[in-house]
């Protein structure tokens, strides 16, 4: 495995509550991006993921824990972000909002150029994105505007934009959630070129399972701010091992699991994480007693960090190390 | 030699778009009557204004010049009387048109930079001088503005250049409001987020992306900041802190009602100037109101 580029270290990120309260919404994550490889974080909306993905790009500071990029933490002074910002590039979730309307294809793309002051071949390196990102001939997309474009072509014309700057990671939030189906499978092929051809990493952020298996190495399942089970994908999702992962797998169609669970209750306000397991008042394990053996420390005792081991399946759960030895 | 033909055709593709909205605008213009109303009296207006001196020679206005009786009724040869100098109140009224139209323009143009510069920076940055900007720009809007102008007047002294910054200063304060709240709607949208990410810095986001969004809802609303710029001119000229040397509608009145054009029921003196400053004002109001239910999205769809 090649040493990661992209890494995140106890990160924590806090917001200040009108109340005067703070409410974490990351809260403790240690996660690595190689070169080249495709990682997965899902979980439910509100979790925490999108304020992870900003945190990384540098969109938001972090409150606890540090970002660092090639071995180099993150400085957040103007300059070393802006030199940051060309090797990190951003895909949004909607591609319709995420082009200026006023604006041409060309300028969209070449916005990045613009911005970094590249002028020479101008044109040049916006035909080369376009057609990497699949618009082929790239000229005849040059004077379109954004309303022109079908979804999936707006949403190629944003990895254009982003591919221009030949950056060497992509985080890419719920890049296929707005598009069409017939359309999703065609931006994850080009995802997956575009690690092959260019050796591109990419955190993919999702809550849809069935897209992290397709696309990705590595996934994360994040719950209330934290990772609480992480490792190889095809590992995760046909032998999950945290309570939480193993209900969102097992309402997936071909689920390795022998029926559905359905979590009680809503994601707790990140302004007030339940002591102990943070995911203890939703535990389906915990509330059908197979965890009275634990009990007593899913009630007090908070779970450590996963650590960011690429290779390692790992999961935070004070059961997860019982039934291990019990297996065993 | 296509590189040349692709770097100069995205700027005519742009051009070829601000041609079509600016058509689609003028289309939705049209279909707004007072608008077409105000558009018409507006160009007869400047017109008039323009070709004073073709009309009237300049030197009807001096009063040592001047050809006919004290406060004459209109006749053949003074269509609207004269004034107590003897001075034709017709030639005093449209010359007068010049001034006010200079004054409520140059004011507008001065009030809509300041508003624009305060509403989109302080939209933008946030922080501590976005607050800042906003705690000033409220506490210009309840100042009651015609006090302030008195007051300003006296101290600055009596000039063309005093009174268009002082109506300026009065009046810059709702549009940098209006322009913030927009700014504040164009700066949610994600392609600023996107932006952002790729590293752009707050002149490029406000220049690219905020101020061509805002562009033109500060076009309607300093349409109607031009009539309230005249208003105000003719209150101040009217209460006797105009510039002196020069004819505006508001001191014509000023003087009429200072030589007595009231009590000698001399209304020929008194209506013309009242009536050109309720014309201009409605005509400028009309336009103004037909331009915002045009770009104003949130009229659009209202309007009858």
């Amino acid at each position: 495995m090649t040493s990661p580029l992209l890494s995140a270290r106890d990160l924590g990120v806090d917001f200040g509550l009108p109340g005067g309260g703070t409410a974490s919404a990351v809260d403790g994550v240690n996660l690595d991006v190689a070169p080249g490889e495709i990682v997965a974080l899902a979980g439910e909306s509100g979790c925490g993921k999108t304020t992870l993905a900003r945190t990384l790009l540098g969109l938001e500071r972090a409150t606890r824990g540090s970002v660092s990029f090639g071995g180099e933490p993150l400085r957040y002074s103007t300059k070393a972000l802006k030199a940051y910002r060309r090797s990190v590039q951003l895909i949004l979730q909607d591609p319709t909002g995420a082009l200026n309307p006023r604006h041409t294809i060309y300028d969209a793309v070449a916005e990045g150029l613009r911005i970094h002051g590249i002028h020479d071949d101008e044109a040049g390196r916006v035909a080369g994105a376009l057609s990497r990102a699949g618009l082929r001939p790239a000229e005849k997309f040059f004077l379109s505007y954004p309303h022109e474009l079908s979804g999936g072509q707006r949403q190629r014309a944003v990895i254009a934009g982003a591919l221009v700057l030949d950056p060497s990671i992509i985080i890419a939030d719920e890049p296929v959630a707005s598009l069409d189906a017939s359309v999703r499978g065609e931006i994850l092929a080009l995802l997956l070129r575009l690690r092959d051809e260019m050796d591109l990493g990419a955190l993919v952020i999702t809550h849809d399972l069935g897209l992290a298996w397709s696309i990705a190495d590595r996934i994360a399942i994040m719950y209330l701010g934290r990772i609480v089970e992480q490792g190889p994908v095809e590992q995760v999702l046909t032998d999950p091992r945290h309570p939480y992962t193993r209900a969102l797998v097992s309402v997936l169609p071909d689920s390795p699991l022998p029926e559905p669970i359905v979590l009680s209750g809503e994601l707790p306000d990140a302004a007030r994480i339940p002591g102990g397991c943070r995911f203890r008042p939703r535990c389906q394990e915990f509330a059908s007693g197979r965890a009275s053996a634990v009990a007593g420390r899913c009630e007090s005792e908070d779970l450590a960090v996963l650590p960011a081991d690429a290779s390692r399946h790992d999961s935070a759960c004070h059961l997860h190390p019982i039934e291990r030895r019990a297996a065993a | 030699m296509s590189t040349q033909a692709q770097s100069l055709s995205p700027r005519a593709v742009t051009w070829a778009r601000r041609r079509r909205a600016m058509a689609r605008a003028w289309r939705d213009y049209r279909t707004q009557r007072s608008g077409m109303v105000g558009l018409v009296l507006l160009g007869l207006i400047v017109v008039l204004a323009v070709a004073a001196p073709l009309l009237i020679d300049a030197s009807a206005l001096s009063v040592t010049q001047a050809t006919g009786g004290r406060m004459e009724p209109p006749s053949a040869e003074f269509w609207l009387g004269t004034d107590e100098t003897g001075r034709s109140v017709l030639a005093l009224t449209l010359w007068g048109t010049r001034l006010s139209l200079v004054i409520g323009l140059t004011a507008t143009v001065a009030a809509i930079l300041v508003g624009t510069l305060v509403g989109i920076t302080s939209g933008h940055v946030g922080g501590w001088y976005g607050w800042i900007a906003l705690r000033v720009s409220d506490w210009f809007m309840v100042l009651p503005s015609l006090v302030v102008a008195i007051a300003l007047l006296a101290v600055l002294g009596r000039s063309v250049a005093t009174t268009v910054t002082v109506i300026a200063i009065v009046s810059w304060s709702g549009t940098a409001r209006l322009v913030r709240a927009q700014t504040l709607t164009v700066q949610a949208r994600p392609y600023l987020e996107r932006a952002r990410a790729l590293g752009a810095g707050h002149w490029h986001q406000m220049t690219r992306h905020i101020l061509p969004n805002v562009l033109p809802l500060v076009l309607a609303s300093a349409t109607l900041l031009v009539p309230s710029a005249i208003l105000m001119e003719s209150s101040l000229a009217w209460l006797g802190l105009g510039d002196p040397n020069v004819v505006s509608w508001g001191s014509i009145l000023n003087r009429a009602s200072n030589n007595g054009a009231v009590s000698a029921h001399a209304w020929w003196y008194l209506l013309p100037p009242g009536l050109a400053i309720l014309v201009v004002v409605a005509a400028f109001m009309m336009c103004g109101r037909a331009l915002e239910a045009v770009f104003n999205p949130r009229l659009r769809g209202e309007a009858p």
